[in-house]
């Protein structure tokens, strides 16, 4: 239960320090301390309405904490624009898919690459120079990628007319394009079947063991959670209930009755 | 069978990023542009040049400005005749105000007024999505023409409130002013025409056209991307307004000569830009071409056939010339949003696979 107190500062990528989200007289997350460590699978869980989703567009810069601090690699984020958080290279999928619909899945996921972009006005107007260069080079990054999840085949085909399991993988490779040191996944593996599900979990690992990626995911699937999670915080009530290895939190009581109810 | 991909081996991104992938699609695409550039120019008469090809190429370049703002970034303007208003009287100003500036940079300069206008108007999307922009774009379409009218600076004081064109020339060869041939006025609408499009064409296939498309279809994902939304809505909004101000400037200065405000860059020109991306395909280079193509000729053709040949009254053949552009519109709103560009890529792809099923 103590891990965040014994966590050696060196290798913590995120620390999220006594966060409070209120929306009016709601409060959406309270008081919620928890840390995601360099190249570790941080797990976020919790029953329907509990603030996970919150928690990460609070990350992400969607949300302003009312209260609380953020600190990504060792220094404390001040008030950015989600654009500009970005650029810190935090990168993530969403629990609805929120890919370019009328764009290719190539464009998808160059589009991806766009904190890496900077040719001016000009050049791009007569592709010429280093708009014409940042093209091929971002071109390469994204192939490897595309390589990596399998999905050669549909490069050029628009998004909105693939499936949709293969839509959420596209959109897992949008926010690896922009070779992102935090990941953080909001469900994404909700509505898939059971093989897309075991693709989508080595994708995860493979993300995370060979590119050294830290992930935070929210899932509902416990089987995955308690596979792929090194450490899992449990959330209810915009309150941290749990926090630790998946054994410690699958038994602690804590989360048992929040997920089964108590008798009163 | 003769359309086809095989035997184009792609070795480069480059190579695979090119426009015009197919052998086919190159060729066609060279032999329009020559006939545009070396044939048309020697044939065409006054009739040609003022009812068909200079209007068409006029509106053509409009539609590319207003097809990156609302095509490819979503945001709805009704503000184009009052952009092009802009482009028209500031290229006035500076033909009269430097006799010496040749017209060309007269014509780009406009164009960079307006554009600076566009980025002034179209804060506003920063804040309003959808009808209420458009509304609120409709107010500076009332606004510039308004003040174009009321003003009589911007008219040099003119008695008739109209503004003329004075005579002015590239390599001797006179563009503007009532003693213009045909093939020069013709010449100079093609080059920008030209240019333009292959500018617009390299714009929304790089970064920043990225930019634009994704703030379309999902600005929540674009921003987390790393899309400033501020700017990508902003330079759509500037490039679009040069677009249209170069539009203007060539409406007024080339194809008609005179103009007055109300008249020639009022509400109706704004929607006509519209229904002609609509109709010809929202976000599509192509398409702006098509559309524009199509409400040029639509009505002369028309009005050839109903009026010169059948003999009926000018007025019924005017009428029946809204009646079927309404139901036209209607008729692709529904069955094809994305106009004629997608019939057209439609058709190219079922060429590929023809004569087999698969």
């Amino acid at each position: 239960m103590n891990e965040t107190e014994v966590t050696d500062k060196v290798d913590t990528l995120m620390d999220i320090k006594k966060v409070t989200l209120r929306f009016g007289g709601v409060k959406a997350l309270s008081d919620v301390s928890f840390n995601i460590k360099e190249s570790e699978i941080r797990a976020i869980i919790g029953p329907n309405g509990a603030g996970k989703s919150s928690m990460l567009n609070v990350i992400n810069g969607f949300y302003t904490p009312q209260e609380g601090e953020i600190w990504f690699q060792g220094k404390r984020r001040p008030k950015l624009k989600p654009h500009q958080i970005a650029y810190q290279r935090i990168a993530r999928t969403f629990q609805n898919i929120a890919l370019f619909e009328g764009m290719t899945v190539l464009d998808n996921m160059m589009t991806g690459r766009m904190i890496y972009m900077k040719s001016g006005l000009l050049p791009q107007l007569l592709w010429w120079g280093k708009a014409e260069r940042e093209e091929t080079e971002n071109r390469m990054i994204v192939e490897r990628i595309i390589d990596f999840l399998e999905i050669q085949h549909i490069r050029k085909t628009p998004v909105g007319m693939l499936p949709y399991g293969l839509q959420k993988r596209v959109e897992l490779g949008r926010a690896l394009a922009a070779e992102p040191k935090l990941l953080l996944l909001d469900e994404p593996m909700a509505g898939m079947n059971n093989e897309e599900k075991e693709d989508m979990c080595r994708f995860i690992l493979d993300v995370n063991e060979e590119l050294g990626t830290s992930i935070a995911l929210i899932e509902h699937d416990m089987g995955v959670v308690m596979d792929l999670a090194d450490r899992v915080v449990v959330i209810d009530h915009g309150e941290k209930i749990a926090d630790g290895l998946p054994d410690q939190v699958r038994n602690d009581q804590n989360v048992i009755d929040a997920y089964l109810g108590v008798a009163h | 069978m003769f359309y086809r991909e095989v035997g184009e081996f792609k070795t480069s991104y480059p190579q695979d990023s090119e426009s015009f992938a197919i052998g086919l699609d190159k060729y066609g695409y060279y032999f329009i542009l020559i006939i545009a550039f070396g044939i048309i120019p020697f044939l065409v008469n006054d009739y040609w040049a003022n009812a068909v090809f200079v209007p068409f190429l006029v509106w053509a370049v409009a539609s590319l400005g207003l097809n990156i703002l609302t095509g490819h970034c979503g945001q709805i303007s009704l503000g184009t005749g009052g952009f092009m208003a802009v482009g028209a009287y500031s290229c006035y100003k500076l033909m009269t105000s430097f006799p010496d500036l040749n017209i060309i940079f007269c014509i780009i300069i406009s164009g960079v007024i307006t554009a600076a206008v566009g980025i002034l108007f179209g804060i506003p999307s920063l804040r309003i999505k959808g009808f209420y922009l458009a509304v609120a774009t409709l107010a500076s379409q009332f606004f510039l023409v308004w003040l174009f009218n009321r003003v009589p600076w911007f008219y040099n004081y003119s008695a008739s409130g109209q503004i003329s064109t004075p005579e002015r020339s590239v390599f001797g060869v006179l563009v503007t002013g009532p003693n213009v041939q045909p093939w020069a006025q013709y010449l100079i609408c093609l080059l920008f025409a030209f240019g333009l499009a292959w500018g617009a064409r390299n714009l929304t296939r790089g970064s920043l056209g990225r930019s634009w498309m994704a703030t379309r279809d999902m600005d929540i994902a674009a921003e987390i991307i790393g899309v400033n939304l501020l700017k990508a809505k902003l330079s759509a909004f500037a490039i679009s307004s040069f677009y249209i101000g170069i539009a203007g400037a060539l409406f007024f200065s080339v194809y008609l000569g005179a103009v007055e405000a109300t008249e020639a860059f009022g509400i109706n020109q704004s929607f006509l830009v519209l229904f002609m991306i609509i109709i010809g395909g929202l976000g599509s280079i192509l398409g702006s071409f098509i559309g524009a193509a199509f409400m040029v000729l639509f009505p002369v053709l028309l009005k050839n056939i109903l009026v010169g040949w059948w003999q009926w009254d000018a007025a019924i053949a005017t009428h029946l010339e809204f009646i079927s552009v309404g139901i036209l519109i209607i008729v692709f709103l529904i069955f094809e949003p994305h106009g004629l560009a997608q019939l057209w890529r439609l058709l190219k792809q079922k060429l590929r696979l023809w004569p087999y099923p698969h």
